[in-house]
């Protein structure tokens, strides 16, 4: 008898949505899908506002990631006034980049997808979330939070406030660093580095213990794409993209993020109100690609800092012969390579004196009437696009969100996930299971307030549906 | 000059004959909210806010217009008073679009610092929505109408202090809208010196320094005093740091 189980909302992940796994007279899974049922209206309602609000505004599409909407909403800016902004205002912005990058990895790895691994996939749910990860290793957890704490607190030493600083604008950013600051961050980084280094070690003894596991979690080819620096070294603020196959070839390089409508189509499917970004030369859904962590750290061909190009290499030696790490779980590992490059760069930037400069805003009016601005968010490559009026009044605005672009792979994730571990002829489906399936989408960090451009945290819920609409089986967590 | 006196309060004070109940408790640290006030401009009675009880008067009274008679008996901060003022924040505030957490001057606000002061907490009226204009057409400065409060100051500056009168305001009830020179574009406007003063007197966002960001608009009104002094009374004093 065909059966159709819910699991909605989905939990630990940032946002509102719900899975649904189709199962057929079988009770073999037939499909498994990812609904994302928020819906905002950012674009919409910011015509008509002005340019120079749109960092400020689109800040407020997250709570996690306000800052990488800031910087490439100025960024957008700063093309619209047709500026270079000074070298000062661009290492602060980088600070600020990185910071970001901090907290949210921290947040997603200790606090929302720590507990599965340390707590096991079939723990009470009731107990596996940052609270039970606390009862059951009290020092990691006080170390992950004192992570993101201290990722949030550079936000606030830079922008006077850990969520939703307004502080990066059109031509640059609103306030310089001073020295008794830039001591505040210098003196956190030698415990987040350690955090990052035992957590490091943690996640792959989590490797060993989860080996057969892994193998069933998004393990398939797609394009990876994001932002390399002119050298092919990671990037994160600027940069051009590269886009490579599951393969490990590289397909296109150096591609300029401005074109990026050239490149990137967005489709819609009726049961989202998230749409399904793909690579356009190879159509929808084929060209299906992944963006954030994993991608990143599969495409650069360096990291400038010696520790994390150290777990670069360990990472790609995971692929084996296929060049590339095709493993979604591996995004875990990933974005903690990444925090330890956060970490290394922002003591990097710290000690160029040009970071302290008093030269910190470029000053012009309206020069443009589009602008695009381009950063590597924590999940991934973010596009703004804005067109104003002479006169800086915003008369249209296009955001490509990074959790978006992972869509197509988060629904074959689910797919994948949901087929090797739900068997409905076996009976009783176990919520152990459907977390498996959630912890499938945690892989990818999704933030869903983002990229339907509301959060919230609500108890989850299941329910297994006959053909008839009957109820047969429910699970409330 | 007769000197009246008057009770505020429940304590007597004694007042010269043409100040108003405003100054008179201000002069002897008695706090009434005010929105419309501004010390070097003509008193205008528009928000309400300071408003007053006089005993024997079935109607409160605006303190910032009311000049008291000898012996009247005024009440500044009864729990009528703080529900009524209370009330007119929440209309100012459900009535625009003020979206304080996105505005140029979120955390610089008149009308955001009152709310805090009156105990505003949550808005029991359905916020309207309007569909309201923003004029960016000037090259130095915004008029954003979605967070304009009707206060006039810019009106009695623009007249009073700068003498162009580029503003007044056009419509009436819910539709009043501050319009410059005849209803036509702030860019276009002849009488306009775009000397800023209108900017710096208005008491949110509605009226702003165009190309700042999010709570990057600290507006300093202490110009307004020694400009007024000078002219008045030829006397040229230092920058005064009272807060209004």
């Amino acid at each position: 008898m065909p059966k159709t189980i819910t699991i909605s909302p989905v939990t630990r992940i940032e946002g509102h949505a719900k899975i649904t796994i189709q199962l057929d007279d079988n009770g073999d899974v037939q499909d498994a899908r990812f609904h994302v049922n928020e819906f905002r209206g950012f674009e919409k309602f910011c015509e008509g506002r002005l340019l120079w609000e749109m960092p400020g505004i689109t800040s407020r599409i997250c709570g996690i990631c306000p800052a990488s909407h800031l910087i490439t909403s100025a960024k957008a800016g700063d093309e619209i006034l047709a500026v270079s902004i000074p070298e000062t205002a661009e290492n602060l912005r980088r600070l600020l980049t990185l910071a970001q990058w901090l907290q949210s990895h921290a947040l997603s790895f200790f606090h929302l997808s720590s507990p599965d691994f340390i707590l096991g996939f079939d723990s009470d749910p009731a107990k596996r979330n940052v609270f039970g990860l606390i009862a059951a290793d009290k020092e990691l957890a006080k170390r992950g939070i004192r992570l993101r704490k201290f990722g949030q607190e550079i936000i606030q030493t830079l922008g006077g406030r850990k969520i939703h600083t307004p502080w990066a604008v059109p031509g640059g950013v609103q306030d310089p660093l001073d020295a008794e600051k830039r001591d505040y961050i210098l003196a956190g980084l030698p415990e987040a580095k350690e955090t990052t280094v035992l957590a490091i070690d943690l996640l792959k003894k989590i490797h060993v213990k989860f080996a057969k596991e892994i193998p069933e979690f998004g393990n398939f080819r797609t394009l990876l794409v994001g932002l390399v620096s002119k050298d092919g070294g990671l990037e994160y603020y600027d940069g051009n993209l590269r886009i490579m196959d599951g393969n490990g070839n590289t397909i296109a390089d150096q591609l300029d993020p401005h074109k990026y409508y050239d490149y990137f189509g967005e489709a819609n499917e009726p049961w989202s109100y998230l749409k399904f970004p793909y690579y356009k030369p190879f159509d929808y859904p084929r060209g299906m690609y992944r963006v954030g962590p994993l991608a990143r750290v599969n495409i650069c061909d360096y990291i400038e800092t010696p520790l994390a190009e150290a777990e670069r290499k360990i990472f790609k030696a995971l692929s084996g012969n296929v060049g590339v790490v095709n493993n979604s779980f591996f995004y875990h590992y990933a974005r903690l390579i990444e925090i330890l490059f956060a970490i290394e760069k922002i003591e990097l930037l710290l000690r160029d004196p040009m970071t302290m400069g008093k030269n910190i805003r470029a000053e012009a009016s309206i020069n443009r009437s589009e602008g695009v601005g381009c950063s590597e968010a924590p999940r991934g490559v973010l596009f703004h696009q804005y067109w104003v009026n002479s006169d800086g009044m915003m008369q249209k605005v296009n955001l490509i969100i990074a959790t978006a672009q992972n869509n197509i792979a988060m629904n074959r994730t689910v797919r994948q996930i949901a087929a090797h571990f739900i068997d409905g002829r076996k009976g009783k489906i176990t919520e152990g299971m459907l977390n498996r399936v959630e912890a499938g989408i945690r892989c990818y960090d999704p933030c869903l307030s983002c990229s339907t451009h509301a959060s919230g945290h609500m108890p989850m819920h299941v329910q297994i549906v006959g053909p008839e609409n009957e109820l047969l089986d429910e699970v409330w967590r | 000059m007769a000197i009246k006196t008057l009770t505020i309060d429940g304590e007597q004070y004694s007042a010269q004959e043409n100040e108003t109940v405003l100054e008179i408790s201000r002069e002897h640290g008695i706090k009434i909210p005010t929105l419309c006030h501004l010390d070097g401009l003509s008193a205008f009675g528009a928000c309400r806010l300071c408003l007053v009880e006089i005993d024997g008067s079935p109607k409160l009274q605006p303190a910032c217009t009311t000049i008291p008679s000898e012996g009247m008996i005024i009440r500044t901060n009864s729990d009528k008073l703080q529900r009524y003022r209370r009330m007119i924040v929440e209309l100012l505030a459900s009535e625009g679009n003020h979206q304080c957490a996105v505005c140029v001057v979120n955390t610089y606000c008149e009308l955001q610092n009152l709310a805090y002061d009156v105990g505003l907490i949550y808005v029991r009226f359905p916020y309207l929505f309007p569909d309201k204009s923003i004029d960016a057409t000037h090259k130095d400065y915004v008029m954003d109408h979605n967070r304009c409060v009707l206060c006039n100051r810019c009106v009695r500056v623009c007249h009073e202090v700068e003498g162009a009168h580029v503003w007044d305001i056009a419509g009436r009830g819910i539709d009043c809208e501050i319009i410059s020179d005849m209803h036509q574009p702030w860019g276009a406007s002849e009488a306009c010196t775009s000397c800023g003063k209108c900017v710096r007197v208005c008491p949110t966002g509605a009226l702003v320094e165009k190309g700042t960001g999010v709570s990057e608009m600290h507006k300093d009104k202490d110009f307004l005093k020694y400009i007024v002094t000078a002219r008045n009374k030829k006397e040229w004093i230092n920058k005064v740091h009272e807060t209004d």
